[in-house]
């Protein structure tokens, strides 16, 4: 009796569950690569299903047939049956070989240091359109974006073209968080002394939610900012809108920014500190502090050394050779990502 | 000046202020469990029921008893747990858009912490410890585990850990950093006070308990099976028991190590975690998950074997596909320990390295797959008997296929990009271990209580139970799968955002009717002692049962058989009952066996001691207390008196009780 109450009530909370997920903003969302994401959930959540409601029904069916008092057909040493048993082997595995082409083609396709190729289902990235560089410092308990491009910085909101890919650079002060517009794209932590990157498009004008997704303490609740997708025009007048604030972001304010406060307001940079995000990234935000690019530097050149020999060995003229070693390891490692 | 010092080197860090007294729910769950406490301790002594405890169960190496002590910490600590779980559901029903609820961050992120760490450290894993403790040697035919004073010292330091982080709820604080304590939040900069450090000694010393019973458990199975019984004839729950136990003995020592350089950055200032000086978190983040990830299939494969057996005694058939079953474990245990990165697929690890564990991490719901295949061909032409723990079993295989295709869903790297850290994973975890763990669990005590205590659990109050558990389980989960799509992130204090809220709320009302289901649990233990007559079992095989703990009676006598069975088959006992099994009558020889001690429950009361000590900086009672602790180490080496023989009389006599039992019953 129960059992029957209990069955009649699973799919009414099956289907307002599903029906309600539909405007959810995983479900809708307004940027190319979550929508990208989305489909594939749907696609995933489709392939499983093929096991998942038999599986349920065969239980009901088999629970309900082969109780004690049916009298159905009773065999109690069966217990083999090799075909059966590659059914039951083969049917998941099946499913899990397209799953997993499936994960091995979006994952390279959907990763987000991936620069774009496309602005939507239809469009590619046009030629010559460079994305739009925003570097990303998580801050206890606050955002701050820079906009180097336009040298100017924001905490707490983050305005994008529509339809212009942008690329995030991530790093964090300290604790570990998560940057994550889930209208936008997929989220990716932001670590101290590292930067991560994150490629996307917002392809619908809008303002949408951005947050932490990872718990970084205390003020980690209100972590939150405002996204706003704006066109070319609405765009450049909010630049101007953050160029006309009185503040500038130097090295003194940052370190006010930087000690831990929650619930902080939306605050304008009209200019910034060129070098302030390679600083906080590479830990050297002191004068005398070593920069974490440059150490790593030396390490490589102290590897080379290693290998080919120590160069003070060698006759005169080779300091000037390490010297241009020096030089061309720094650079390399500029160029490069610090954690890829 | 000296003075001080001396207050330092006694109190460390502790003052009256670490007493929380002006949280005024602190002060009202201390008077609770205070008058509570004093109410058992008082009940205790007027039934002068002190020497009993004492000698029949903590110094009791007895794998039985054990095994129900830690079940009783489990259920204990089942309900701090939950409390910490309404809390939390309750605050984050109120507090939406203005509402700041009821639970300030400091307090609200102790308690989530706290709740992860209760649940998986001192509820999941007593809960399945006391059930392979109780039910292993009796299955594979031991009288004990092969080293039964270490079970007790297990036992004791897990209850240790337990006891230190419930301290933490009323002397200093607990940590806020989540139940993995992620670095940097859990460094010493960011977390300056005791709760990481209480973190870190709860589950230190738990750890050596369960790595210990891990170890003990692992040797029985290996070592003292009966005569005839090959691994291939082992029954499946005993399997998956040594499967967990070679993953436990695998995966803790990584959770040592790595909460020991936590410590060593902590306390001396090393830079293993720090994000200056060479630190690198992300090598926590790696070894916490490559224990972390072993943990739930740990904490999953014994609720497996429970399944298995429950599925084939009440289908009253044998279990199909033996061999699949058992390969399907091993293939689990050796997969577990390649798919520790989908924890954190958002790290930037690249796609290469992210397929990679996505793949690995699909690769699991094959086996699993086909044990859910296997569980149902059994039923299929079988003759279902719909006790209680039948139920729990078709309860568990409906609700855990959702959770394992939600499972699967966060496998795929660019979907878990968005599904990370939101309340849909948090559903989908909840999804399998309640649905898969805990139901397991329920369902187990349901079936072996008979044979732990000789009588049936009284089944209304155990179908009561069952629905509003798992009725409640869906009404409390359900909402945050929709939460998570809806982008809710996890861990959240308050919510600015008002269409969340009905969501909370349903989920809230969900958290009510587990809170029903608990209740009923414990019902029932209450209602099924007062009618025990009744439910009495004198038949030692209640549920008509196939393997060998069936052919003992109920309770067990403390030496388990009087004869070492000889096993001819899978079902060993269902075989010997279709063979016409007599039961040996006479010839009985003196059994040996080890004596109880009070070694293990000191060794663990001096560690408690020790872990106080080191959290708060009390350097005098370190040292005190870490030589103790040597001294009764070394001491116990000297104890020569170990064992003893339980004369062939006295065998005799307990065997021809039941022979009369059986007699009167037939």
């Amino acid at each position: 009796m129960q059992l029957l109450k209990f069955l009649r009530i699973t799919p009414v909370l099956i289907a307002v569950a599903l029906l309600s997920g539909c405007d959810t903003v995983l479900m809708s969302p307004s940027g190319d690569i979550a929508s990208q994401q989305r489909d594939l959930i749907l696609w995933a959540t489709f392939l499983m299903l093929l096991v998942i409601v038999p599986v349920i029904i065969l239980t009901l069916v088999f629970a309900f047939r082969y109780r004690a008092g049916n009298n159905a057909t009773y065999k109690p040493d069966w217990d083999h049956s090799t075909v059966l048993e590659l059914v039951i082997w083969g049917a998941p595995l099946m499913i899990i070989i397209a799953l997993g082409a499936m994960t091995w083609v979006s994952t390279h396709k959907l990763d987000p240091y991936r620069p774009l190729e496309r602005i939507d289902a239809n469009r590619p990235v046009p030629e010559g359109v460079e994305p739009l560089v925003i570097e990303v410092v998580s801050l206890d308990w606050k955002w701050l974006f820079f906009y180097p491009e336009q040298n100017v910085a924001v905490v707490n909101e983050l305005a994008a073209p529509v339809d212009r890919p942008i690329r995030f650079k991530i790093t964090s002060e300290g604790a570990m968080n998560s940057f994550f517009i889930p209208a936008l794209a997929g989220q990716i932590y932001s670590m101290a002394g590292m930067e991560t990157k994150l490629h996307a498009v917002i392809n619908e004008p809008g303002v949408y939610d951005g947050f932490s997704a990872n718990y970084s303490g205390a003020g980690f609740s209100d972590m939150r900012f405002k996204f706003h997708g704006l066109s070319e025009a609405d765009f450049d007048a909010w630049i101007s809108k953050v160029k006309a604030s009185p503040n500038a972001l130097t090295r003194d304010v940052y370190r006010e920014l930087e000690q831990p406060s929650q619930a902080n307001p939306v605050t304008y940079y009209a200019s910034a500190d060129e070098t302030l995000y390679h600083d906080i990234l590479n830990r050297c935000l002191e004068p005398g502090d070593v920069c974490m690019d440059e150490m790593m530097a030396f390490t490589e050149l102290g590897l080379t050394m290693c290998i080919a020999g120590d160069p003070r060995d060698r006759e005169a003229g080779s300091e000037k050779e390490v010297r241009e070693l020096l030089d061309l390891t720094m650079a390399g490692d500029n160029a490069r990502s610090l954690n890829r | 000046m000296s003075e001080l010092d001396l207050t330092k080197l006694i109190f460390g860090r502790l003052t009256l202020e670490s007493i929380p007294y002006h949280e005024p729910i602190l002060i009202i769950t201390f008077a609770m469990v205070a008058v509570g406490g004093l109410a058992l301790l008082g009940f205790i002594t007027y039934k002068k029921a002190w020497g009993y405890l004492w000698h029949e169960w903590f110094t009791s190496i007895d794998h039985k008893k054990i095994g129900i002590m830690y079940i009783v910490l489990a259920i204990i600590m089942l309900l701090r747990g939950f409390a910490d779980a309404i809390m939390m559901r309750i605050q984050q029903a109120w507090a939406v858009g203005d509402a700041a609820g009821y639970l300030p961050p400091d307090h609200y992120d102790q308690i989530f912490t706290a709740h992860g760490v209760i649940m998986i450290f001192f509820v999941a894993m007593p809960m399945i410890t006391g059930i392979m403790n109780y039910v292993v040697p009796l299955q594979i035919g031991a009288r004990d585990v092969a080293f039964p004073f270490l079970n007790n010292f297990s036992f004791w330091m897990t209850t240790s850990g337990a006891v230190l982080v419930m301290m933490s709820l009323f002397v200093g604080e607990f940590a806020k950093t989540g139940w993995l304590a992620y670095p940097p939040v859990s460094g010493i900069i960011k977390s300056p006070g005791v709760g990481v450090d209480y973190y870190i000694w709860a589950l230190q010393i738990a750890g050596v308990g369960t790595l210990l019973s891990g170890v003990n458990l692992l040797v029985t199975i290996v070592k003292m099976r009966a005569p005839g019984m090959s691994l291939m004839r082992m029954p499946v729950f005993s399997w998956t028991a040594l499967c967990t136990n070679v993953l436990i003995v695998a995966a803790f020592p990584v959770l040592t190590a790595v909460l020991a350089m936590l410590a060593l950055d902590r306390y001396l200032g090393t830079a293993f975690f720090t994000s200056d000086l060479g630190g690198n978190v992300m090598m926590y983040i790696n070894l916490i998950w490559i224990w972390g990830h072993p943990e739930v299939y740990i904490l999953i494969l014994p609720a497996f074997g429970v399944f298995s057996e429950i599925v084939s005694t009440f289908s009253r058939k044998r279990l199909f596909g033996y061999a699949s079953m058992v390969y399907a474990t091993v293939v689990i245990t050796v997969l577990s320990y390649m798919v520790w990165l989908h924890h954190f697929f958002t790290m930037g690890s690249g796609p290469t390295v992210n397929s990679f564990f996505g793949i690995t991490t699909m690769i699991i719901s094959i086996p699993t797959g086909a044990k859910v295949f296997n569980w149902l061909f059994t039923m299929y032409r079988g003759r279902i008997e719909m006790e209680v723990p039948m139920l729990w079993t078709l309860g568990f295989i409906i609700t855990f296929v959702i959770g394992g295709m939600t499972g699967v869903l966060l496998a795929v790297p660019p979907a878990d990009f968005v599904l990370h850290n939101s309340l849909f994973l948090v559903a989908h975890f909840h999804n399998v271990i309640i649905g898969g763990v805990l139901f397991g669990m329920f369902a187990g005590i349901t079936y072996w209580y008979p044979k732990a205590f000789g009588y049936k659990l009284d089944p209304f109050w155990g179908k009561m139970s069952f629905w509003f558990w798992t009725i409640g389980f869906y009404f409390a989960f359900m909402p945050l799968y929709v939460l998570g799509l809806m982008g809710v992130t996890r861990r959240m204090n308050h919510f600015d955002d008002p269409s969340v809220q009905i969501w909370f709320i349903i989920a809230a009302f969900g958290a009510f009717l587990i809170a029903i289901g608990i209740a009923s649990f414990l019902i029932q233990l209450v209602v099924s002692y007062r009618r025990r007559d009744e439910l009495r079992d004198e038949t030692g095989d209640p549920w008509h049962g196939r393997t060998l703990e069936w052919s003992t009676s109920s309770p067990p006598p403390y030496y388990n058989f009087a004869f070492t069975p000889r096993v001819h088959d899978m079902d060993a006992w269902w075989q010997m009952k279709e063979h016409g099994y007599k039961r040996p009558e006479e010839g009985f020889l003196p059994i040996h066996m080890p004596k109880n001690t009070g070694a293990g429950i000191i060794l663990a009361g001096i560690a408690t001691v020790l872990g106080f000590a080191l959290i708060w900086h009390m350097w005098l009672l370190v040292g005190v207390s870490f030589l103790a602790l040597l001294a009764v180490t070394i001491g116990h080496t000297f104890n020569y008196d170990r064992d003893y023989h339980i004369p062939a009389d006295e065998v005799a006599e307990t065997e021809a009780n039941r022979t009369r039992m059986l007699a009167n019953h037939v």
